[in-house]
């Protein structure tokens, strides 16, 4: 373990109990900082978009993201296709402060992630099921998040993600110290990762939920089910209040077990984004089924 | 049984909770309402981000009561973004949160993520051994008033000081396994 690993799993734990952002430029930065987002990601078209339009999703315009990095104060995160090092490299030499490995974008490589260990900045990375959070680990992700489906609306993908984890790491944490290489064989995740989940009952790092977040409601699901904080990628920006949705997201994460507060800042959002059922996406339009 | 409490809006607040649990005679919790702040006899405000904890201050109406308890003599203290919440000053921000403590900050003063770094210093106010010290992201202090006692600095920039009740450091203790800063105030909170 690296002083630089430790240093950049502690940024995440910085970021606890936060909403990180998505933003396509820097008056969008200043509306999230200005609304208590712990983070923005910096990108050029959100997932809703990039559904919509099509096409091959790539790394931000450097020059925009170092717009939105004068203009907030707060850690900025970009983009990069699962896969693809070199927009990686891109983005450390830019200081970014988190690099996201990202099944949104069009994957690079369909059969490597980025060997992250041989980054000084950090990495994110989504999981959909304890294997291939620790795969992510495995390589140098010092941050999960739940896969989820962005730019859907749909809360319930991200509820799978982060149940499966949760019951993954509940099975592991209960097996016998016998079972563990068994196990690290069918999740096909590291052994001494599965040994770390038998010891202590949770991840290495932390884990945020993502994907299909929209509303106060369900930031206060998803943090009751045990994420560490969230995501909003479209949610926010394209609704039809966005200031407000976003302080009222914030809030919601906040008091995430207080019921009156998720009320009181639920109402009068305005209308939530345009929404897609997920069981009518086919199967190359699923973003989580990209990456392993 | 002393009751800490650490501010429970944004950041790093278990970390806290479980360092306090190793003392005898301190009952760790987490706070985020007004009568929850009445009750605690010293307040930590952890790591986070200042303009996210000071923002969910504000809304909630929170700054007051903890304000005048801090004045009242309430034991209390910042680690990174709490420092920026104490502070009086914050040199490149406009924003200013609880200003009680007669220090002027520099957010952010390390710069990024790629600056964040960690080290060792022996500081026997403190503790006998070696005490290691995390920065992330972390802002320091360029200018204090004669009532702020300097604890600690590296190169030119103040990272720690005490002044009477109230206790700021750059740095995260609660991310080492080092326990003597917690330990000192765990003292301070008598």
């Amino acid at each position: 373990m690296t002083e630089r690993y430790e240093l950049n799993k502690n940024l995440a734990q910085m970021l606890k109990g936060g909403v990180i952002m998505d933003v396509v430029n820097a008056r969008e930065a200043e509306i999230a900082q200005k609304a208590g987002a712990v983070a923005v990601m910096a990108l050029e078209r959100v997932p809703s978009d990039i559904r919509k339009m099509g096409g091959v999703a790539r790394m931000s315009d450097p020059k925009m993201i170092k717009e939105i990095q004068g203009a907030v104060s707060i850690p900025v995160m970009a983009k990069v296709r699962i896969g693809h090092f070199a927009e990686a490299q891109v983005l450390e030499a830019l200081n970014i402060d988190y690099i996201d490995e990202s099944e949104v974008l069009t994957p690079a490589d369909e059969e490597f992630h980025i060997e992250k260990h041989s980054f000084k900045v950090p990495f994110v990375c989504g999981a959909k099921n304890l294997g291939e959070a620790l795969r992510r680990i495995g390589e140098g992700a010092s941050m999960i998040r739940t896969k989820g489906e962005a730019g859907t609306g749909n809360v319930v993908e991200a509820v799978r993600h982060m149940r499966t984890v949760t019951a993954d790491i509940r099975k592991v944490q209960s097996a016998s110290r016998q079972e563990l290489m068994t196990i690290a064989k069918e999740y096909g995740a590291p052994y001494d990762l599965i040994s770390y989940v038998h010891e202590n009952g949770k991840l290495p790092v932390i884990n945020f939920a993502a994907g299909g977040i929209a509303t106060p409601a369900d930031a206060a699901l998803m943090m009751q089910l045990g994420c560490d904080g969230v995501f909003v990628g479209s949610g926010i920006f394209k609704s039809s209040d966005p200031a407000k949705r976003a302080q009222a997201i914030v809030k919601a994460t906040a008091y995430f077990n207080d019921p009156l507060i998720v009320a009181e800042v639920s109402e009068e959002l305005g209308t939530a984004m345009d929404s897609l059922d997920v069981r009518e996406l086919s199967g190359n339009s699923l973003l989580a089924s990209r990456g392993w | 049984m002393k009751k800490i409490g650490v501010l429970s809006l944004q950041g790093a607040v278990s970390e806290h909770i479980d360092k306090l649990g190793n003392f005898e005679g301190i009952q760790p919790c987490a706070v985020k309402y007004k009568h929850e702040i009445e009750a605690v006899d010293a307040l930590i405000i952890p790591g986070g981000e200042s303009t996210a904890i000071g923002k969910l201050l504000s809304d909630f109406d929170l700054s007051g009561i903890i304000k005048s308890r801090i004045l009242a003599g309430m034991p209390v203290w910042g680690t990174c973004a709490g420092m920026v919440i104490l502070a009086k000053k914050i040199r490149n921000d406009e924003r200013r949160h609880l200003e009680v403590m007669d220090i002027e900050v520099m957010r952010n003063g390390y710069g990024r993520q790629i600056d964040s770094f960690s080290t060792s210093v022996r500081l026997t106010e403190i503790s006998q051994g070696e005490i290691p010290l995390v920065f992330i992201r972390a802002p320091y202090v360029v200018g204090a008033d004669s009532k702020v006692k300097v604890l600690l600095r590296i190169n030119e920039n103040i990272v720690a000081c005490r002044q009477d009740n109230m206790l700021a450091t750059s740095f995260h203790p609660e991310l080492t396994e080092d326990l003597s800063f917690h330990r000192y105030f765990a003292g301070m909170c008598g």
